[in-house]
This record gives C-alpha cells, sequence and structure tokens, in this order.
C-alpha cells in the first residue's frame, strides 16, 4: 500500500461516518414536511420548558406559554390585562375574604371527564403542599390553612431536609371548601380585594381526576381544559399544540394549531423569521433592537409589558443609609440618563420608568407625586451629591452596580455607568457575577461589596399594581432582597387589599408608591417592551399584556 | 609511529591510497580554533539580521508595544470619560478619527488604550503554553516509555476539563481578575494541545541521522534533546503559538462575554469584540477597529516567527 | 502492535479516573448555589430547596458525591437532571449531531488547510502565499460569534444558499454551514502547519535525493514532501477533534444545534453537576480514542516511529 492510498483511507472513512450520520439525522425530515402540508400550523420560536408541565409547577416563560395555552383557569385575561370569567360563572365575596365561586356548566378536559369544583380544590391542594415542592406554592399562603400543609420547623433537620418520615400535619388547604360540583368556597386569612384577578393565573388552573394517579406521568403528557391541546413533545426540539375540541371558554381557535420550536439563541430565531421559515418569533435579540423595525415593518412588535427593571439599594448598607445615604439615591438615580439608554442601546425595545410598576396595569400613570426623582437632572444630581459629601465623604471606593453576567447586562450598565461617572464625579463599575446562582447567592448572603447596589427585575404573575409592591417591598417579602421596612407603606398596602372597589385600590397603592418615591429602596430604570414580530404567512398577531403572543387568534394565509 | 606499522608497499601499489599530501583533507577539516565558537543562537541572529522582513515585524511589534506603554501619547481622549450618548455610531471625524462606539466613546482612544491588556494576556498566555507544554511534550516525545505514559495520560485529565468551567471556577475564585490571572487561567487548561505537538514534533525527529550521531559522541541524553532535538522540532511550536497568540486574545473576548474577563474597569479589544456584538446588525463597523488592531498584533508576530523559523533551520539557509 | 493498543485502552482508567475527580473538585467549588436559582429572581421555597438537594445529594460532603457518581457510572445508571430528564438521554440526544459536525469541521479543515498550506509551502513568499496568510489572519482576528453569524445572515437569509438554522433537522446540507464557521479557527492552524513543514521539508536531503534520482515533481511532493510534513499537522488535527467537540458552544448556538457544545455550557451555568461530569466523561473517552489513533497514525507517517 502506498502512503497516499492509506491517506486517502482515512479520509474516506471520516466522510463516511459523516454521511451515514447525516443520513440517520435527515430521517425526521419527512415528517416536518408532512406536517407543513397540513396548511394552518404556525410555528412559533420558544425554548424547551424548564420543568413537568404541572400547572403548579411552572415558573419559566417557556412552560409557561404552554400550560397558559392548554389549560383554562375561573378567569381568563384580555389584551390589555382586564379580567374576564371563563370557567367561573360568578367570583364574589363581601369582605374581600370569604370568595364564594360558582362554575359554567358544560366545562370537560380533553380525557373527557368533567371540570368540576374539585378539579380546582385537587389542583390547589397539590400546589399548596409541602412536600410536593412545587414552584408555585407562595401563591397559596393567603389562603387558610397553608401553614398546616407545610413541614414544620421542629420537623426539618439543621440543614432544612425533612426528617425522616414527617408529614405535615394537614393534607388539604382548610380554606378550600367543595359545596357541590359547580360550586366551592375559599377562604382568605385576610382581605385580599385583587384576589379575583390572580385566578387567570397558571398556579390556580384545575387539575382532571386522572392527574391524582400519577402527577410525574401528567407532567410529560399534561390533559387540559384549554383551547389547545398537547399532542406531541420532543424533547429540546418542539411542543406541538393542536385545537381541543372540548374547549367551551370564550377564545376561538383561528388556525390549526401552533408548533412551538425549542431555539437556545434569539439570533437564530430571529434570522428564521427573516427567512421565513418561522411564523412567530417572541424575542428580539438585542443585535436587531436597531434594525426590527424597520426590516419587519408593520410585521414588527414593540409595546409596553408588565416587566420592570431596576436597581435595588441594600438597606443595610451604610453608605446609603441615614440622611446622606438618601440624598445620595436620589443623585443617582437623577444621574442616568433613562431617555438616552432606552433610545441608544435598547432603541427604543425599552421605556423609560416613572413608577414601580407598569404601563399595561390598570391605574398607571406617568405623572405620579414625586416621580421627578426618576428624571434625568445632572445638575441637581451633582448638588444633591456634594449636599451628601458635606454630611459624611463617599470616599475612595468605586460605586458599583452589581449584576449576574450571562445574559448581557454589561449593555446597559457601561452607559449607566459612564453617566454616573461624568456627572457625580465619582468611579462607577459593574460589579460582575459570572452565573445567575452566584449572583443570587451574593446578593441574599449580603456578600456584595459595601459600596454596590444590585440589578433587579420583575415580571409581574397578573396584572395588578399589588403584584408590583407588595411582593417586593413589603416588609420581610420574598421577594424583598433589599431588607427595606416602613410600617406605613406596609400599612397603605394592607389598607389597598382590604378596598372595596378595583379602583379604590389603585388609588391607595398610588400613595404607597409616593412613600417608595420618597426612600427609594429601589432605583426604577425603564419597562421592558414586548418585542416580537412575525412572517407574512400569518396575521392577526398580537401580544398580551404579559408578552406572549395570544395564539388562539392567529390566522395563517397558505 | 604509524609509519613503522604499515607493511612496506609493493612497487608500483605506492599510491592506492591517497595520501593526506596529497588530497589535503586537513585544510577542508580544519577548524579555525582562534575565532570564538558559533553557537547556533548567534548564527540565527545573524542569519535574521539580513533579512527585511525581520526588520518590518520588529518594526510592527514594537509600534504595538510602545502604544501599550504610552498610549496617552497618541490621542488626548479618554477611553472611559467623555463618552457621549447622544453621539453614539458617529462617523469617523477630526474629533474622533474611528468614530463612536455604541456608548458614545472615542473608538480609536479604545482601540490604544487596549492594547495593554489585550497584548499582555496574549503574550504572557503564549509564553506560559509554550514553555509548560514544550517541556512536558519534549520529555515526553523524547523519552518514552513510562515517562511518556504518565505525561500523555496526564495531558488527557487535564485536555478532558471543558475550559469554560475551569474558566468560571477558578476566575471567579480569583480576588481580581488582572491579565495575569487572565493568562494563568488561559495557559493552565491551554498547554495541552502544544505539548501534543511538541511531543509529535520531537517524535518524528528523535530519530534522525544526527541524534543518532551524537549520542554515538556520547552526548548526554537531555543534551541532545535540548541542542538537537528541540530546535529542529521547533518549526510547528513556533507556527502553533503564533497563531494562538491571536486565538487567546479572542478567547479573553469569550471570556468577557462570559462576565469572566478582565476587571470592567480593563478596557481591551477583546472586550470591546465582546460588547460590539449587540450592534452587528446596525453598526458593525464599531468591531472593525478592534479586529483589525488584533489582526496587525498577530501579523506582526506570524512574520516574526517565520523569519526566526527560517533561521533556526540551516538547510534554509543555503537558499 | 496489539500489546501497545491493549496496554493505551488499559490507560483509560487512571485518566477515567484522574479526570472525573478533578471535574468534581471543579464542580464542587463552582461558586453559587445551583438550586436557589432555579425559582428565577423570585426563589424557591426553602422547603422545596432542601428536598432537590437530598435528591441530588448536594448536602453531602464532596467524596460522597464523587462516590455516588462512580457507582452511577458503574451500574450504567447517571440518574435524572433538575428538570427530571435522564442524563444519559439527554447525553444520546446530544452526542451524535455534534460528532458529526466534528467530522465534517475536520474534513473541511483537513482537506482546505493541507492543500492550501502545500501550495503556500511550495510557493514561499509568493503572492499566493500572501494571499493566504491574510486570510488566516481574518479567520484568527474576528471571533466565531462574529463570522457565525455573519455567515448566518448573508449565506441563509439573504443569498438563501443553505438552512439557516439546523436544530429541527440536522442533516448534511444543513450542518454545512455551522461545520464552516467551526472549522474556521482550526483551518487556520492546519493552513501554517502544513506551509512550515512543507517548506522545510522540500529543501530536505532526502527530497533533493528523490529529485535526483528523476522522479516527477508531483509524485515527490506526494511521496516524500506531504507526507513527511503531516505529523504535526495529524497532531494538531487529533487534538482539535476534541477541542471541535466541546468548543462549539457559540456556534451550536448560532445555529440552534441542541450538540454537546451547548448542553454542556448550560449544565455548567445551571449546576447540573451530573450533566457536567458524566459529558466530560463520553468526552475523555473520545479523546484518548482520537490520540492512540494519531499516534498509531505517526507509525504510518515515519516508519522510523515504532510502538513495542
Amino acid at each position: 500500500m502506498t502512503p497516499r492510498k492509506r491517506l486517502m483511507g482515512v479520509g474516506a472513512f471520516t466522510l463516511a461516518t459523516a454521511l451515514v450520520l447525516s443520513a440517520c439525522g435527515g430521517g425526521g425530515s419527512g415528517d416536518d414536511d408532512a406536517s407543513g402540508d397540513n396548511a394552518a400550523i404556525v410555528t412559533v420560536g420558544s425554548g424547551e420548558p424548564q420543568n413537568p408541565l404541572i400547572p403548579t409547577m411552572t415558573n419559566e416563560v417557556y412552560g409557561g406559554l404552554v400550560v397558559r395555552n392548554i389549560f383554562a383557569g375561573l378567569v381568563r385575561y384580555d389584551e390589555n390585562g382586564g379580567i374576564e370569567n371563563e370557567v367561573a360563572a360568578s367570583i364574589e365575596s363581601e369582605d374581600n375574604k370569604v370568595w364564594n365561586i360558582t362554575l359554567n356548566e358544560g366545562w370537560e378536559f380533553s380525557d373527557g371527564t368533567p371540570v368540576t369544583a374539585q378539579s380546582f380544590v385537587d389542583g390547589w391542594n397539590y400546589g399548596a403542599y409541602g412536600p410536593n415542592g412545587q414552584n408555585l406554592s407562595y401563591f397559596f399562603t393567603p389562603i387558610e390553612g397553608f401553614e398546616d400543609v407545610q413541614l414544620a420547623e421542629d420537623q426539618l433537620n439543621e440543614d432544612g431536609t425533612p426528617k425522616e418520615g414527617e408529614v405535615p400535619k394537614a393534607e388539604t388547604l382548610s380554606g378550600l371548601e367543595v359545596v357541590s360540583d359547580t360550586e366551592f368556597t375559599v377562604t382568605l386569612t385576610q382581605p385580599e380585594s385583587d384576589f379575583p384577578v390572580r385566578l387567570g393565573y397558571a398556579a390556580f388552573f384545575p387539575v382532571p381526576e386522572s392527574f391524582n394517579e400519577d402527577p410525574e406521568a401528567f407532567g410529560e403528557n399534561p390533559i387540559g381544559n384549554g383551547p389547545y391541546t398537547l399532542a406531541n413533545w420532543e424533547h429540546d426540539s418542539v411542543l406541538e399544540l393542536r385545537p381541543n375540541e372540548s374547549y367551551a371558554g370564550g377564545n376561538t381557535v383561528e388556525n390549526d394549531g401552533v408548533d412551538l420550536l425549542a431555539y437556545t439563541q434569539e439570533d437564530a430565531a430571529y434570522n428564521e423569521l427573516l427567512d421565513g421559515n418561522l411564523d412567530i418569533v417572541i424575542n428580539i435579540p438585542s443585535s436587531a433592537f436597531g434594525t426590527f423595525e424597520e426590516q419587519l415593518g408593520e410585521r414588527a412588535v414593540n409595546q409596553p409589558a408588565a416587566v420592570i427593571q431596576v436597581i435595588n439599594v441594600p438597606e443595610y448598607n451604610e453608605k446609603f443609609s441615614g440622611e446622606a445615604g438618601l440624598l445620595r439615591r436620589q443623585a443617582i438615580s437623577m444621574a442616568i440618563d433613562r431617555e438616552a439608554i432606552t433610545e441608544t442601546v435598547y432603541h427604543g425595545a425599552r421605556t423609560p420608568a416613572t413608577d414601580f410598576t407598569s404601563p399595561v396595569i390598570n391605574g398607571w400613570t406617568e405623572d405620579l407625586e414625586g416621580n421627578e426623582v426618576l428624571q434625568y437632572n445632572p445638575e441637581e444630581a451633582k448638588k444633591l451629591w456634594d449636599e451628601a459629601e458635606e454630611i459624611e465623604p463617599w470616599g475612595d471606593e468605586p460605586f458599583y452596580i452589581s449584576s449576574n453576567a450571562d445574559s448581557d447586562h454589561q449593555s446597559w450598565i457601561d452607559p449607566t455607568c459612564n453617566g454616573i461617572r461624568d456627572v457625580l464625579g465619582i468611579e462607577c463599575e459593574f460589579d460582575q457575577y459570572p452565573v445567575f446562582d452566584e449572583f443570587l447567592d451574593a446578593r441574599d448572603n449580603e456578600t456584595l461589596p459595601a459600596t454596590a447596589m444590585f440589578r433587579g427585575g420583575w415580571q409581574a404573575d397578573y396584572p395588578s399594581m399589588g403584584n408590583f409592591l407588595g411582593p417586593i417591598y413589603g416588609t420581610g417579602a420574598g421577594s424583598n432582597d433589599m431588607n427595606y421596612s416602613n410600617e406605613e407603606f406596609d400599612a397603605k398596602l394592607d389598607e389597598a387589599a382590604g378596598a372595596a372597589t378595583p379602583e379604590e385600590a389603585t388609588e391607595l397603592y398610588k400613595e404607597a408608591q409616593t412613600i417608595l418615591l420618597e426612600d427609594l429602596p429601589g432605583i426604577p430604570l425603564w419597562y421592558q417592551n414586548a418585542t416580537g414580530g412575525h412572517s407574512e404567512a400569518v396575521d392577526n398577531v398580537a401580544f398580551g399584556w404579559d408578552s406572549d403572543p395570544i395564539l388562539t387568534q392567529v390566522t395563517k394565509s397558505e | 609511529m604509524p609509519e613503522n606499522t604499515r607493511p612496506n608497499p609493493r612497487p608500483g601499489q605506492e599510491h592506492f591510497v591517497a595520501g593526506p599530501d596529497v588530497v589535503q583533507l586537513q585544510v577542508i577539516d580544519s577548524v579555525d580554533t582562534s575565532e570564538a565558537p558559533s553557537s547556533m543562537w548567534r548564527d540565527a541572529w545573524n542569519e535574521m539580521r539580513r533579512r527585511p522582513m525581520f526588520w518590518v515585524s520588529a518594526v510592527m511589534i514594537v509600534v504595538v508595544i510602545i502604544v501599550s506603554i504610552i498610549p496617552g501619547v497618541f490621542t488626548t481622549a479618554l477611553p472611559r470619560s467623555g463618552c457621549d450618548l447622544g453621539n453614539a455610531f458617529a462617523s469617523p471625524s477630526g474629533e474622533h478619527p474611528f468614530g463612536t462606539n455604541q456608548n458614545g466613546c472615542d473608538i480609536y482612544a479604545r482601540t490604544l488604550f487596549g492594547a495593554r491588556s489585550s497584548v499582555l494576556v496574549g503574550t504572557l498566555t503564549t509564553t506560559f503554553v509554550v514553555i509548560l507544554g514544550t517541556a512536558i511534550g519534549a520529555i515526553a516525545g523524547y523519552y518514552g516509555g513510562w515517562l511518556d505514559t504518565i505525561l500523555s495520560r496526564l495531558t488527557d485529565v487535564f485536555f478532558a476539563v471543558p475550559f469554560v468551567l475551569a474558566a468560571i471556577v477558578i476566575l471567579s475564585l480569583a480576588e481580581e481578575r488582572t491579565e495575569l490571572t487572565v493568562a494563568v487561567v488561559l495557559a493552565a487548561f491551554g498547554w495541552t494541545s502544544i505539548a501534543r505537538i511538541a511531543r509529535g514534533s520531537v517524535l518524528s525527529v528523535k530519530n534522525n541521522e544526527f541524534v543518532t550521531a551524537a549520542k554515538a559522541l556520547g552526548m548526554g541524553r537531555f543534551a541532545i534533546m535540548v541542542r538537537h532535538a528541540l530546535p529542529n522540532a521547533a518549526a510547528p511550536i513556533i507556527v502553533y503559538a503564533t497563531v494562538a497568540l491571536g486565538t487567546f486574545i479572542v478567547a479573553e473576548a469569550t471570556l468577557t462575554f462570559l462576565g469572566i474577563g478582565l476587571d470592567p474597569s480593563t478596557v481591551s479589544w477583546g472586550g470591546d469584540l465582546s460588547t460590539g456584538q449587540s450592534a452587528l446588525r446596525s453598526n458593525p463597523e464599531i468591531m472593525f477597529y478592534p479586529a483589525a488592531a488584533l489582526g496587525f498584533t498577530v501579523l506582526g508576530f506570524i512574520l516574526l516567527g517565520d523569519v526566526v523559523r527560517d533561521a533556526l533551520d540551516p538547510k534554509a539557509r543555503k537558499r | 502492535m496489539l500489546w501497545y493498543i491493549g496496554r493505551r485502552l488499559i490507560q483509560v482508567i487512571p485518566v477515567f479516573l484522574g479526570a472525573t475527580l478533578l471535574l468534581y473538585a471543579l464542580v464542587f467549588l463552582r461558586p453559587g448555589d445551583p438550586v436557589a436559582a432555579l425559582g428565577g429572581e423570585r426563589g424557591l421555597p426553602e422547603a422545596v430547596q432542601a428536598q432537590i438537594r437530598e435528591q441530588f445529594h448536594l448536602n453531602e460532603p464532596f467524596i460522597m458525591q464523587y462516590f455516588y457518581f462512580l457507582k452511577g457510572v458503574v451500574t450504567f445508571d447517571m440518574g435524572n437532571d433538575f428538570t427530571g430528564q435522564p442524563v444519559a438521554e439527554t447525553i444520546a440526544n446530544a452526542l451524535p449531531v455534534t460528532f458529526q459536525l466534528a467530522m465534517m469541521a475536520i474534513v473541511i479543515e483537513a482537506v482546505l488547510g493541507i492543500a492550501f498550506g502545500l501550495w503556500a509551502g511550495m510557493r514561499k513568499g509568493k503572492l499566493f502565499d500572501s494571499v493566504v496568510l491574510v486570510w488566516s489572519l481574518l479567520l484568527i482576528s474576528v471571533p466565531t460569534f462574529v463570522t457565525g453569524l455573519l455567515l448566518q445572515i448573508i449565506v441563509g437569509v439573504q443569498l438563501d444558499w443553505l438552512p439557516v438554522t439546523a436544530g429541527r433537522d440536522p442533516n448534511f446540507y444543513s450542518l454545512l454551514l455551522p461545520s464552516i464557521v467551526l472549522a474556521a479557527t482550526s483551518f487556520a492552524y492546519v493552513l501554517r502547519l502544513t506551509r512550515t513543514s512543507v517548506f522545510e521539508n522540500i529543501t530536505a536531503d532526502f527530497v533533493r535525493t528523490a529529485r535526483a534520482k528523476g522522479l516527477s515533481r508531483a509524485l515527490v511532493t506526494r511521496r516524500h514532501v506531504l507526507r513527511n510534513s503531516l505529523i504535526p499537522v495529524v497532531t494538531f488535527i487529533g487534538v482539535d477533534l476534541g477541542n471541535l467537540m466541546t468548543g462549539s458552544i457559540v456556534t451550536e448556538g448560532i445555529f440552534n444545534i441542541n450538540g454537546v457544545g451547548g448542553t454542556l455550557f448550560e449544565a455548567i451555568q445551571r449546576g447540573e453537576n451530573t450533566t457536567v461530569v458524566a459529558l466530560s466523561t463520553v468526552l475523555v473517552i473520545v479523546y484518548i480514542g482520537a490520540n492512540l489513533l494519531v499516534d498509531l497514525l505517526y507509525a504510518v507517517l515515519d516508519p522510523r516511529i515504532r510502538y513495542a
């Protein structure tokens, strides 16, 4: 054998391997073409759900999109975040504390079993029961008996794991009571005026009887009562939603189904849209912020959403506390040119913040009392900073903005810091953490630098002002990572929760926000817009208040 | 007395073998012992400085080094202040010779000030991997046997660790992320390729005639490896190292993108390439300058590497 | 020879133990608490977190975690990841497409790199050599995330020559663009290594002898120059196979390929220790195989190299 032939042999081998493998991979393409011929299947760029598809387990966007389309709750949200009854015939309460819920007749799950009061109570009990470890269990905290379905302190080991054989005191929530097949009551521990608004959220969806037998299997093959059914789930590739014949709610399905395709990068999905291979993208990549509205024209979506970005102020940090600390907070807030950053860096894909909530929430206003502290005002900022310097000098340490670095936060922190550096004459740096959980770790264990504020973001679960305030700024609240505490503010929240009408509640929430603007426990930056786009093949694409496209009404020509 | 040991030649055969007086071999083989012995490196230097390409590459590298040391001399603008968001993505003008970037900062100043960190990361990492990789690879290849087994398998172990994981762990634990720490981490998991290349190269020269000759002359094994095997195996190492220099500078961009690059206050080409990504569709030109500066630096080192290799190769000199 | 191969295969065991121990140490030292991050900004209830930690043995010491891992390897049961997906399934999904991608990239970089390198080496200092130098500079200086995205937009979207992504339907055609992007930097290495080796060898004595014997230039090039020039190139390509399989994070992301690089990177970010170590273990085997192949090729390329 000559050397040349030996070499050829090697080359031929590798090439052959590559070809054989490609032949295997190509096998799937036949199916895709077949489904493409089925005409009106809308393709949407999404991602792989991170949890089993159990309503009370789904706390992230990709799984959320599936669950919201294959289940129907007591109420549903319209495009603007208003609520309409869906499975519920009525949701009533005299005192905002004991709620009486009646259901419409004729609802069925896609397996033919009826949707009853028990279906809801089963789902909620499962979600609340501590040992089930459901991600959304905190939604049930206001319901009476929540404490009893959790393991008590003395049932846990020192490291937080349950002791061998220990179970919670009760298996079900005492606040849930089934009256008949179509009626049940919910008793809360305290008045919550926006309770009905919450009931359209995934945590409150019903589950069929088959769920109770094997929740794990259900997570792979969920059976719901929503406008679609999950016909097929190929992991890391596609979730196929098909119209549910037995759906009895108010959304009419205008297409033959939706394929949610898994993409790991927004750029890839966007390029597929440009190439006409994908009908809808849910997120425009930051590299295309400047060009997508021009490239897509009418087919571009760019609207405010229920997401706000803030810089949170750790209350435990001396540099930011006291009189000087408050002046510094105000100075930093006024040194950030929100207009310029949202225009230049985000090309309008963010909207400068004027409060702590979001423009898509009922009652939002841009004229909140005291919100001039959120306006760019370099002279005033410098003046306030100098006043603070006189009370107590800042020192040589740079001011830090702490954040995880794994999802492009540098692009706004750089210009924000440039501004602070120029306006206030202090050093400003990005304190970065390579992975998200490392950032959380530093934040929660209070090991951030002594001169750092940290990034925070909040997406509303349900369209209510209260959802933007209580969970974040309430004393001891779950996401109050700043340790902020103001009795007056807490009292306002309680008052709003017990308000007789939603309008009254909104007024009280606004007053509560005025307190926040005075204290600045967080510095609101901007509202994150819902950005998306669609191909020429589809019409009637609208994005809801929750930044997700409303899939049922999309029509596909072809 | 040699004359006496030789048997008397028969008549007519006196000149069967030409005597030394006839062929003058001494003259051909004579060594001028009065002149200082010329070392391999000295020869190489003499060879190198006669080549114009050496001077071209030297000037390029010197320019890069000068800019790295005193960037402020060449511009009045600063890389991190005076940035005007309202003037982002400006076209080149008198005030901003290269225009401005996505934050309205002067690209010319950032390119000059970015040189120091990028060049430091590139050269330090390259130096580390060349020393570590060549030592391990050459010993494994030259000595063979169990030493080869141990060193090669050690290389495999290091090769198996995903670089991103190692970088995230080590750089997160580092107090500060200077050029040195980044270079050490890049090198700690980047030496394996060069070790295998050095090993392969030494393997291929260790059976050459000149090595056998050196052995026959009684030279020690280590001395042969250093004096004869390595210089002749150097070409692939030099070539790999000069290309790697560029990829290390780019690797810093990847690290920056992951949030584990140099401290954010440091200006570097890698950092600018990484942050410039977000403007790739609308204003790709802002990435041109850091990439071009990087290309210029790599070109300088590649050309120099070429000349050094030629100079080390006695065969090439004859041409 | 068989004895040599057998001995090399036995050496897999210490390498496996060493590599996994090192990996576990790194994974253990990784800062942050992956369980706390599962709930996003809001975090999970404490009890839920504790339960997950217990399930994945995260509350146990380093050596115990390593022991559980070894047990999993021996019993062929790697367990599930945080989302409940079996780790073995994740790996089985990711490996074939990455392997195909890496093989295509290797073929591209080897064929083109050696061809251009040979040509440039034989015409050192001529125009072609300089053009090739500029091209390789371009490939070195521009990061993959730029070349990848630009090629995707130009070739995939604007010219419409090749599929934009390869995620749903990875075949030869759709993987062509990603493999070109993946091969780009390595191509520069192969090219420059070949060029220098070739140039070094055309001046060698044995080539002159062969030419003096009257052999044709083409035959000498193929049989003597190229063959003797390939050792560093073959070494690099062998090493590169490993690099391409893990180093394709960026390329896989751009072209939406659900392969090893992306899976590994995501697992590292999310702190999915089992997936990280299990996937790396598979890669160790690939490296060792590739290295063995390279060592055997040495003997083919240079008869003076012998293994006993």
